[in-house]
Protein backbone atom coordinates (compact mmCIF):
# COMPACT_ATOMS: atom_id res chain seq x y z
CA UNK A 1 0.00 0.00 0.00
CA UNK A 2 1.43 3.55 -0.56
CA UNK A 3 2.46 5.74 2.28
CA UNK A 4 -0.68 7.56 3.36
CA UNK A 5 -1.09 10.99 5.48
CA UNK A 6 -1.44 10.65 9.02
CA UNK A 7 -3.75 13.30 11.09
CA UNK A 8 -4.40 14.13 14.74
CA UNK A 9 -7.97 13.98 15.75
CA UNK A 10 -8.05 13.73 19.36
CA UNK A 11 -6.00 14.63 22.31
CA UNK A 12 -6.13 14.29 26.10
CA UNK A 13 -3.03 15.38 28.54
CA UNK A 14 -3.13 15.23 32.17
CA UNK A 15 -0.92 17.68 33.39
CA UNK A 16 0.34 19.67 36.46
CA UNK A 17 -0.57 22.57 34.95
CA UNK A 18 -4.29 20.78 35.00
CA UNK A 19 -6.28 17.60 33.90
CA UNK A 20 -7.85 18.01 30.63
CA UNK A 21 -5.99 19.74 27.35
CA UNK A 22 -7.91 22.91 28.06
CA UNK A 23 -6.79 23.62 31.42
CA UNK A 24 -3.06 22.77 30.65
CA UNK A 25 -3.11 24.85 27.43
CA UNK A 26 -4.74 27.82 29.40
CA UNK A 27 -2.22 27.75 32.00
CA UNK A 28 0.48 27.14 29.49
CA UNK A 29 -0.69 30.04 28.23
CA UNK A 30 -1.15 32.32 31.44
CA UNK A 31 2.89 30.94 31.82
CA UNK A 32 1.89 29.26 35.28
CA UNK A 33 4.25 27.48 37.20
CA UNK A 34 3.23 23.89 38.39
CA UNK A 35 6.22 23.18 40.67
CA UNK A 36 5.88 23.69 44.81
CA UNK A 37 7.00 21.66 47.82
CA UNK A 38 5.90 17.86 47.30
CA UNK A 39 2.62 16.87 49.22
CA UNK A 40 2.50 13.10 48.22
CA UNK A 41 4.76 12.41 50.90
CA UNK A 42 7.52 13.31 53.50
CA UNK A 43 10.25 15.27 50.98
CA UNK A 44 11.86 16.94 53.97
CA UNK A 45 15.35 14.59 54.08
CA UNK A 46 15.53 14.53 49.78
CA UNK A 47 17.88 16.94 48.33
CA UNK A 48 15.01 18.27 46.07
CA UNK A 49 11.60 18.64 47.97
CA UNK A 50 9.51 20.06 45.01
CA UNK A 51 8.02 18.72 41.97
CA UNK A 52 5.78 19.55 39.95
CA UNK A 53 2.67 17.13 41.09
CA UNK A 54 -1.12 16.70 39.50
CA UNK A 55 -3.66 19.14 40.89
CA UNK A 56 -6.22 17.18 42.60
CA UNK A 57 -6.47 13.86 41.19
CA UNK A 58 -8.18 11.34 42.22
CA UNK A 59 -8.05 7.75 40.62
CA UNK A 60 -11.37 7.15 41.28
CA UNK A 61 -12.82 10.03 39.88
CA UNK A 62 -12.45 8.22 36.65
CA UNK A 63 -12.05 4.61 37.42
CA UNK A 64 -13.70 2.07 39.97
CA UNK A 65 -12.68 1.62 43.13
CA UNK A 66 -10.98 -2.16 42.01
CA UNK A 67 -9.44 -1.08 38.76
CA UNK A 68 -8.03 1.84 40.13
CA UNK A 69 -6.46 -0.41 42.89
CA UNK A 70 -4.67 -2.73 40.55
CA UNK A 71 -2.88 0.24 38.76
CA UNK A 72 0.24 2.09 39.13
CA UNK A 73 -0.56 5.76 39.35
CA UNK A 74 1.42 6.03 35.88
CA UNK A 75 -1.21 3.41 34.25
CA UNK A 76 -4.22 5.66 35.81
CA UNK A 77 -2.78 8.65 34.51
CA UNK A 78 -2.56 7.02 30.91
CA UNK A 79 -5.95 5.55 30.99
CA UNK A 80 -7.40 8.88 31.72
CA UNK A 81 -5.26 10.68 29.26
CA UNK A 82 -6.27 7.71 26.69
CA UNK A 83 -9.70 8.41 27.23
CA UNK A 84 -9.78 12.11 26.68
CA UNK A 85 -8.37 11.40 23.25
CA UNK A 86 -10.45 9.15 22.20
CA UNK A 87 -13.69 10.86 23.31
CA UNK A 88 -12.19 14.09 21.62
CA UNK A 89 -11.39 12.40 18.42
CA UNK A 90 -15.72 11.79 18.83
CA UNK A 91 -15.11 8.08 19.06
CA UNK A 92 -17.33 6.27 21.99
CA UNK A 93 -15.82 2.64 22.13
CA UNK A 94 -18.99 1.02 23.29
CA UNK A 95 -20.26 2.17 19.81
CA UNK A 96 -17.67 1.01 17.85
CA UNK A 97 -17.87 -1.99 15.88
CA UNK A 98 -15.38 -4.86 16.60
CA UNK A 99 -13.86 -4.76 12.97
CA UNK A 100 -13.23 -1.14 13.65
CA UNK A 101 -11.84 -1.54 16.74
CA UNK A 102 -9.43 -4.75 15.22
CA UNK A 103 -7.64 -1.81 13.17
CA UNK A 104 -6.98 0.53 15.68
CA UNK A 105 -3.90 0.18 17.62
CA UNK A 106 -2.38 1.54 20.77
CA UNK A 107 1.34 2.45 21.23
CA UNK A 108 1.81 3.72 24.37
CA UNK A 109 4.97 3.68 26.65
CA UNK A 110 6.16 4.89 29.86
CA UNK A 111 9.89 5.81 30.76
CA UNK A 112 9.88 3.97 34.12
CA UNK A 113 7.11 2.08 35.35
CA UNK A 114 5.44 1.24 37.99
CA UNK A 115 8.07 3.02 40.72
CA UNK A 116 6.17 3.22 43.38
CA UNK A 117 4.67 -0.28 43.16
CA UNK A 118 8.28 -1.35 42.83
CA UNK A 119 9.09 0.57 46.29
CA UNK A 120 6.01 -0.86 48.31
CA UNK A 121 6.44 -4.63 47.09
CA UNK A 122 10.24 -4.42 47.41
CA UNK A 123 9.37 -3.37 51.36
CA UNK A 124 6.82 -5.85 51.99
CA UNK A 125 9.37 -8.36 50.64
CA UNK A 126 11.79 -7.56 52.64
CA UNK A 127 9.83 -7.20 55.60
CA UNK A 128 6.80 -9.18 56.04
CA UNK A 129 8.35 -12.48 53.54
CA UNK A 130 9.32 -13.82 50.34
CA UNK A 131 5.34 -15.50 49.96
CA UNK A 132 3.70 -12.24 51.05
CA UNK A 133 4.13 -10.11 47.30
CA UNK A 134 1.10 -8.99 45.78
CA UNK A 135 -0.24 -11.14 42.30
CA UNK A 136 -0.62 -7.43 41.31
CA UNK A 137 2.97 -6.88 41.78
CA UNK A 138 4.31 -7.72 38.07
CA UNK A 139 1.06 -6.83 36.47
CA UNK A 140 1.06 -3.11 38.09
CA UNK A 141 5.32 -3.07 37.53
CA UNK A 142 6.13 -3.31 33.93
CA UNK A 143 6.04 -0.35 31.73
CA UNK A 144 3.74 -1.98 28.91
CA UNK A 145 0.84 -2.58 30.64
CA UNK A 146 -0.45 0.98 30.28
CA UNK A 147 -1.07 0.15 26.02
CA UNK A 148 -2.26 -3.13 27.60
CA UNK A 149 -5.14 -1.65 29.66
CA UNK A 150 -6.05 0.88 27.23
CA UNK A 151 -6.88 -1.72 25.09
CA UNK A 152 -8.83 -3.47 27.33
CA UNK A 153 -10.61 -0.39 28.26
CA UNK A 154 -11.78 0.46 24.56
CA UNK A 155 -11.56 -2.97 22.69
CA UNK A 156 -8.84 -1.95 20.39
CA UNK A 157 -7.34 -5.15 19.24
CA UNK A 158 -4.50 -3.63 16.44
CA UNK A 159 -1.20 -3.54 17.08
CA UNK A 160 -0.27 -2.96 20.85
CA UNK A 161 3.04 -2.29 22.15
CA UNK A 162 4.95 0.03 24.65
CA UNK A 163 8.32 1.74 23.56
CA UNK A 164 10.45 2.51 26.14
CA UNK A 165 13.34 5.15 25.75
CA UNK A 166 13.51 7.22 29.02
CA UNK A 167 12.38 10.68 28.24
CA UNK A 168 11.80 10.22 24.45
CA UNK A 169 9.44 7.57 25.20
CA UNK A 170 6.45 9.95 24.11
CA UNK A 171 7.77 10.99 20.53
CA UNK A 172 9.32 7.34 20.60
CA UNK A 173 5.46 5.93 20.76
CA UNK A 174 4.22 8.68 18.37
CA UNK A 175 6.77 7.92 15.62
CA UNK A 176 5.27 4.09 15.74
CA UNK A 177 1.82 5.06 15.79
CA UNK A 178 2.61 7.34 12.89
CA UNK A 179 4.41 4.91 10.92
CA UNK A 180 2.02 2.06 11.36
CA UNK A 181 -0.80 4.12 9.58
CA UNK A 182 1.56 5.44 6.93
CA UNK A 183 2.07 1.95 5.69
CA UNK A 184 -1.53 0.97 5.81
CA UNK A 185 -1.18 -1.40 8.82
CA UNK A 186 -3.64 0.01 10.81
CA UNK A 187 -6.05 2.90 10.47
CA UNK A 188 -5.72 4.56 13.91
CA UNK A 189 -4.16 4.44 17.11
CA UNK A 190 -3.96 5.69 20.44
CA UNK A 191 -0.17 6.79 21.23
CA UNK A 192 1.90 8.82 23.46
CA UNK A 193 3.86 7.86 27.19
CA UNK A 194 3.02 8.39 31.08
CA UNK A 195 4.82 8.44 34.08
CA UNK A 196 4.12 8.91 37.54
CA UNK A 197 7.97 9.44 39.28
CA UNK A 198 7.14 11.87 41.83
CA UNK A 199 7.68 9.20 44.33
CA UNK A 200 10.12 9.33 47.76
CA UNK A 201 12.50 6.65 45.91
CA UNK A 202 12.19 8.40 42.00
CA UNK A 203 13.06 11.78 43.59
CA UNK A 204 15.94 10.77 45.66
CA UNK A 205 17.45 8.60 42.50
CA UNK A 206 16.99 11.42 40.20
CA UNK A 207 18.99 13.70 42.80
CA UNK A 208 21.57 11.58 43.43
CA UNK A 209 22.29 11.88 39.40
CA UNK A 210 22.38 15.47 40.18
CA UNK A 211 20.02 15.45 37.41
CA UNK A 212 17.53 17.43 39.65
CA UNK A 213 16.94 21.27 40.37
CA UNK A 214 17.81 21.81 44.22
CA UNK A 215 16.54 25.22 44.33
CA UNK A 216 14.25 23.93 47.37
CA UNK A 217 13.42 27.64 48.47
CA UNK A 218 11.98 28.95 45.67
CA UNK A 219 10.85 26.09 43.25
CA UNK A 220 8.01 28.20 41.11
CA UNK A 221 11.21 29.40 39.80
CA UNK A 222 13.42 26.25 39.72
CA UNK A 223 13.03 25.08 36.15
CA UNK A 224 14.35 27.79 33.92
CA UNK A 225 15.52 26.26 30.32
CA UNK A 226 18.22 28.32 28.77
CA UNK A 227 18.49 30.89 31.51
CA UNK A 228 22.29 30.89 33.10
CA UNK A 229 21.28 30.51 36.32
CA UNK A 230 19.68 27.03 35.73
CA UNK A 231 20.93 24.06 37.93
CA UNK A 232 18.84 21.13 36.44
CA UNK A 233 15.37 19.48 35.74
CA UNK A 234 11.66 19.31 38.01
CA UNK A 235 10.24 16.33 38.11
CA UNK A 236 6.74 16.32 37.01
CA UNK A 237 4.19 13.43 36.71
CA UNK A 238 1.33 12.79 33.90
CA UNK A 239 -0.04 11.82 30.68
CA UNK A 240 -0.54 12.77 27.17
CA UNK A 241 -2.03 10.87 24.25
CA UNK A 242 -3.05 11.25 20.73
CA UNK A 243 -5.43 9.62 18.35
CA UNK A 244 -3.89 9.50 14.97
CA UNK A 245 -5.87 8.57 12.02
CA UNK A 246 -5.23 8.10 8.81
CA UNK A 247 -6.35 11.14 6.25
CA UNK A 248 -8.62 9.10 4.57
CA UNK A 249 -10.13 7.17 7.64
CA UNK A 250 -10.73 10.83 9.08
CA UNK A 251 -12.08 12.80 5.88
CA UNK A 252 -14.73 9.25 5.53
CA UNK A 253 -16.11 9.79 9.19
CA UNK A 254 -16.12 13.18 9.00
CA UNK A 255 -13.26 13.84 12.00
CA UNK A 256 -12.38 16.96 13.13
CA UNK A 257 -8.39 17.44 12.17
CA UNK A 258 -6.44 19.18 14.26
CA UNK A 259 -3.07 18.53 12.58
CA UNK A 260 -0.75 16.37 10.43
CA UNK A 261 2.04 14.24 11.62
CA UNK A 262 4.43 15.24 8.96
CA UNK A 263 7.81 13.11 9.70
CA UNK A 264 10.04 11.30 12.74
CA UNK A 265 13.79 11.63 12.77
CA UNK A 266 15.28 8.86 15.31
CA UNK A 267 19.10 8.62 16.36
CA UNK A 268 21.56 7.64 19.05
CA UNK A 269 24.06 10.04 20.77
CA UNK A 270 26.51 6.76 21.33
CA UNK A 271 28.23 9.28 23.57
CA UNK A 272 27.16 8.55 27.26
CA UNK A 273 24.87 7.24 29.73
CA UNK A 274 23.05 10.23 30.83
CA UNK A 275 25.34 13.20 29.67
CA UNK A 276 24.55 14.82 26.36
CA UNK A 277 26.61 15.07 23.59
CA UNK A 278 28.10 18.59 23.67
CA UNK A 279 28.35 18.44 20.04
CA UNK A 280 25.00 18.20 19.44
CA UNK A 281 26.05 14.84 16.96
CA UNK A 282 23.01 12.51 17.57
CA UNK A 283 20.54 15.41 17.78
CA UNK A 284 21.60 17.10 14.92
CA UNK A 285 21.10 13.41 13.24
CA UNK A 286 17.64 13.36 14.50
CA UNK A 287 16.23 16.80 13.13
CA UNK A 288 17.93 16.20 9.52
CA UNK A 289 16.29 12.74 9.31
CA UNK A 290 12.56 14.55 10.76
CA UNK A 291 13.25 17.06 7.97
CA UNK A 292 13.92 14.72 5.79
CA UNK A 293 10.84 12.03 6.45
CA UNK A 294 8.62 15.18 5.92
CA UNK A 295 10.27 16.34 2.93
CA UNK A 296 10.73 19.92 4.68
CA UNK A 297 13.68 22.57 4.31
CA UNK A 298 14.97 23.95 7.76
CA UNK A 299 13.63 27.06 6.43
CA UNK A 300 10.02 25.42 7.11
CA UNK A 301 10.34 25.59 10.47
CA UNK A 302 8.60 28.05 12.21
CA UNK A 303 8.55 26.72 15.91
CA UNK A 304 10.33 24.09 18.15
CA UNK A 305 9.15 23.59 21.48
CA UNK A 306 12.66 22.04 22.78
CA UNK A 307 13.33 19.11 24.77
CA UNK A 308 14.90 22.06 27.32
CA UNK A 309 14.81 20.74 30.51
CA UNK A 310 16.81 23.40 32.22
CA UNK A 311 19.83 21.33 33.18
CA UNK A 312 23.18 23.15 32.43
CA UNK A 313 24.69 20.46 29.73
CA UNK A 314 21.90 19.83 28.03
CA UNK A 315 20.01 22.98 26.99
CA UNK A 316 23.66 24.27 25.76
CA UNK A 317 24.05 21.00 23.20
CA UNK A 318 20.46 20.77 21.95
CA UNK A 319 21.10 24.94 21.23
CA UNK A 320 24.37 23.90 19.86
CA UNK A 321 22.21 21.31 17.23
CA UNK A 322 19.75 23.80 16.39
CA UNK A 323 22.10 25.83 15.38
CA UNK A 324 23.92 23.39 13.30
CA UNK A 325 21.48 22.16 11.58
CA UNK A 326 18.96 25.44 10.99
CA UNK A 327 22.08 27.81 10.11
CA UNK A 328 20.63 31.44 9.89
CA UNK A 329 17.02 30.23 10.46
CA UNK A 330 17.91 29.16 13.85
CA UNK A 331 17.20 32.93 14.76
CA UNK A 332 14.10 33.24 13.20
CA UNK A 333 12.07 30.24 14.12
CA UNK A 334 10.94 30.55 18.20
CA UNK A 335 12.10 28.03 20.51
CA UNK A 336 10.20 27.38 23.73
CA UNK A 337 10.49 24.44 26.41
CA UNK A 338 6.97 24.04 28.52
CA UNK A 339 8.47 21.94 31.08
CA UNK A 340 9.69 26.09 32.56
CA UNK A 341 5.56 25.19 33.43
CA UNK A 342 4.93 21.68 33.30
CA UNK A 343 8.43 20.23 34.83
CA UNK A 344 9.50 17.36 33.27
CA UNK A 345 7.21 14.37 32.95
CA UNK A 346 9.92 11.98 31.44
CA UNK A 347 8.18 9.69 29.73
CA UNK A 348 4.63 11.52 29.10
CA UNK A 349 7.11 15.02 28.20
CA UNK A 350 7.08 14.26 24.29
CA UNK A 351 3.46 13.53 23.78
CA UNK A 352 2.58 16.63 26.25
CA UNK A 353 5.10 18.75 24.38
CA UNK A 354 3.35 17.44 21.14
CA UNK A 355 0.09 18.41 22.36
CA UNK A 356 1.40 21.98 23.03
CA UNK A 357 3.33 21.89 19.69
CA UNK A 358 -0.47 21.32 17.97
CA UNK A 359 -1.91 23.68 20.13
CA UNK A 360 0.22 26.16 19.31
CA UNK A 361 -0.40 25.93 15.42
CA UNK A 362 -4.23 25.79 15.90
CA UNK A 363 -4.44 29.21 17.77
CA UNK A 364 -0.86 31.13 16.04
CA UNK A 365 0.58 31.67 19.49
CA UNK A 366 3.64 29.98 21.13
CA UNK A 367 3.76 29.50 24.43
CA UNK A 368 6.54 30.77 26.89
CA UNK A 369 9.65 29.83 28.36
CA UNK A 370 9.11 31.42 31.58
CA UNK A 371 11.51 32.20 34.57
CA UNK A 372 14.41 33.43 32.55
CA UNK A 373 15.99 36.32 33.97
CA UNK A 374 19.75 36.29 32.99
CA UNK A 375 20.98 34.94 29.40
CA UNK A 376 23.25 32.54 28.85
CA UNK A 377 25.96 33.24 26.20
CA UNK A 378 25.55 29.58 25.44
CA UNK A 379 22.01 29.81 24.68
CA UNK A 380 21.66 32.85 22.30
CA UNK A 381 18.11 31.57 20.30
CA UNK A 382 14.57 33.16 20.37
CA UNK A 383 13.18 31.24 22.96
CA UNK A 384 10.07 33.15 24.01
CA UNK A 385 11.01 33.98 27.23
CA UNK A 386 8.67 34.48 29.84
CA UNK A 387 5.91 35.76 27.37
CA UNK A 388 3.33 33.92 24.62
CA UNK A 389 4.26 35.42 21.07
CA UNK A 390 1.86 35.24 18.41
CA UNK A 391 3.27 34.19 15.18
CA UNK A 392 1.94 32.01 12.39
CA UNK A 393 2.92 28.77 12.68
CA UNK A 394 2.34 26.07 9.94
CA UNK A 395 5.14 23.36 10.56
CA UNK A 396 6.61 22.87 13.58
CA UNK A 397 8.81 20.45 15.70
CA UNK A 398 8.61 18.46 18.73
CA UNK A 399 12.00 17.26 20.54
CA UNK A 400 12.39 14.72 23.02
CA UNK A 401 15.82 13.21 24.37
CA UNK A 402 16.34 10.31 27.05
CA UNK A 403 19.21 9.08 29.07
CA UNK A 404 20.32 6.16 27.22
CA UNK A 405 20.94 8.77 24.15
CA UNK A 406 17.82 8.39 22.61
CA UNK A 407 17.29 11.08 20.30
CA UNK A 408 13.89 11.76 18.57
CA UNK A 409 12.62 15.03 16.68
CA UNK A 410 9.02 14.89 15.75
CA UNK A 411 7.29 16.92 12.55
CA UNK A 412 4.48 18.58 12.85
CA UNK A 413 2.08 20.31 10.32
CA UNK A 414 -1.01 22.46 10.34
CA UNK A 415 -3.39 20.60 8.44
CA UNK A 416 -4.22 21.78 5.28
CA UNK A 417 -6.43 19.77 2.95
CA UNK B 1 -16.13 -17.13 67.60
CA UNK B 2 -17.26 -18.03 64.33
CA UNK B 3 -19.12 -15.16 63.33
CA UNK B 4 -15.64 -12.83 64.00
CA UNK B 5 -14.10 -15.00 61.51
CA UNK B 6 -16.93 -14.72 59.02
CA UNK B 7 -17.28 -11.19 59.44
CA UNK B 8 -13.46 -10.61 59.13
CA UNK B 9 -13.49 -12.78 56.09
CA UNK B 10 -16.49 -10.39 54.59
CA UNK B 11 -14.67 -7.73 54.63
CA UNK B 12 -11.74 -8.86 53.04
CA UNK B 13 -13.75 -10.05 50.03
CA UNK B 14 -15.47 -6.45 50.37
CA UNK B 15 -12.89 -4.55 50.12
CA UNK B 16 -10.52 -6.16 47.56
CA UNK B 17 -13.07 -7.82 44.47
CA UNK B 18 -14.84 -3.52 45.13
CA UNK B 19 -18.37 -5.64 45.88
CA UNK B 20 -21.98 -4.80 47.82
CA UNK B 21 -22.08 -6.40 51.32
CA UNK B 22 -24.99 -7.57 50.47
CA UNK B 23 -23.95 -9.54 47.25
CA UNK B 24 -21.10 -11.28 49.80
CA UNK B 25 -23.83 -14.58 50.96
CA UNK B 26 -22.19 -17.59 51.91
CA UNK B 27 -23.00 -19.43 48.63
CA UNK B 28 -21.45 -16.58 46.78
CA UNK B 29 -18.80 -17.87 44.39
CA UNK B 30 -15.44 -15.74 44.12
CA UNK B 31 -14.77 -16.41 40.31
CA UNK B 32 -18.52 -17.06 39.35
CA UNK B 33 -20.67 -14.57 41.40
CA UNK B 34 -17.93 -12.10 42.45
CA UNK B 35 -16.02 -11.14 39.73
CA UNK B 36 -12.70 -12.31 40.69
CA UNK B 37 -10.24 -13.12 38.65
CA UNK B 38 -7.35 -15.82 39.11
CA UNK B 39 -5.26 -12.92 40.36
CA UNK B 40 -8.33 -11.88 42.88
CA UNK B 41 -8.07 -15.15 44.10
CA UNK B 42 -4.41 -15.02 44.83
CA UNK B 43 -4.77 -11.92 46.48
CA UNK B 44 -7.67 -13.23 48.67
CA UNK B 45 -6.09 -15.82 49.99
CA UNK B 46 -2.90 -14.11 50.87
CA UNK B 47 -4.81 -11.63 52.83
CA UNK B 48 -6.71 -14.17 54.87
CA UNK B 49 -3.37 -15.82 55.57
CA UNK B 50 -1.87 -12.40 56.80
CA UNK B 51 -5.24 -11.71 58.71
CA UNK B 52 -5.78 -15.02 60.32
CA UNK B 53 -1.61 -15.57 60.77
CA UNK B 54 -1.31 -18.91 59.18
CA UNK B 55 -0.23 -20.25 55.43
CA UNK B 56 -2.95 -21.73 53.12
CA UNK B 57 -1.64 -24.75 50.94
CA UNK B 58 -1.95 -24.28 47.16
CA UNK B 59 -3.67 -27.86 47.45
CA UNK B 60 -6.33 -26.28 50.37
CA UNK B 61 -6.32 -23.07 48.55
CA UNK B 62 -7.90 -24.86 45.18
CA UNK B 63 -10.90 -26.00 47.48
CA UNK B 64 -11.75 -22.38 48.78
CA UNK B 65 -14.10 -21.50 45.95
CA UNK B 66 -16.70 -19.92 48.00
CA UNK B 67 -17.91 -17.30 51.08
CA UNK B 68 -18.88 -20.14 53.20
CA UNK B 69 -15.94 -22.39 52.42
CA UNK B 70 -13.60 -19.74 53.39
CA UNK B 71 -15.16 -18.96 56.67
CA UNK B 72 -15.79 -22.97 57.13
CA UNK B 73 -11.79 -23.74 56.44
CA UNK B 74 -10.62 -20.72 58.35
CA UNK B 75 -13.12 -21.53 61.40
CA UNK B 76 -11.59 -24.73 61.72
CA UNK B 77 -7.64 -23.98 61.45
CA UNK B 78 -7.76 -20.65 63.36
CA UNK B 79 -9.80 -22.01 66.13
Amino acid sequence: MSARRVVVTGMGALTPLGLSVDAFWEAALNGTSGAAPIESFDAEKLRTTFACELPDFDAEDYLDAKSARRMDPFCQYALVAADEAVRHAGFDSDEMPQDLKDRIGVIYGSGIGGMQTFYEQTDYFINSGETRVSPFFIPMLIPDIASGQIAIQHGFRGPNHAVVSACATGNHNISDAFRLIKDGTIDGAVCGGTDACVTKLGIAGFASMRALSTRNDDPAHASRPFDKHRDGFVMGEGAGALFLESLEHAQARGATIHAEVLGTGMSADAHHLTAPDPEGGGVKLALNRALETAGMNPEDIDYINAHGTSTPLGDAAETSAIKQVFGDHAYDLNVSSTKSMTGHLLGAAGAIEAIACIQAMKHNVVPPTINFEEADPDCDLNYTFNEPQERELNVVLNNAFGFGGHNTSLVLGAFEG
Amino acid sequence: MATDIESAVKNIIVEKLGVDESDVTTDASFTNDLGADSLDTVELIMEFEKEFDLTISDEDAENIATVGDAVDYLSEKAA
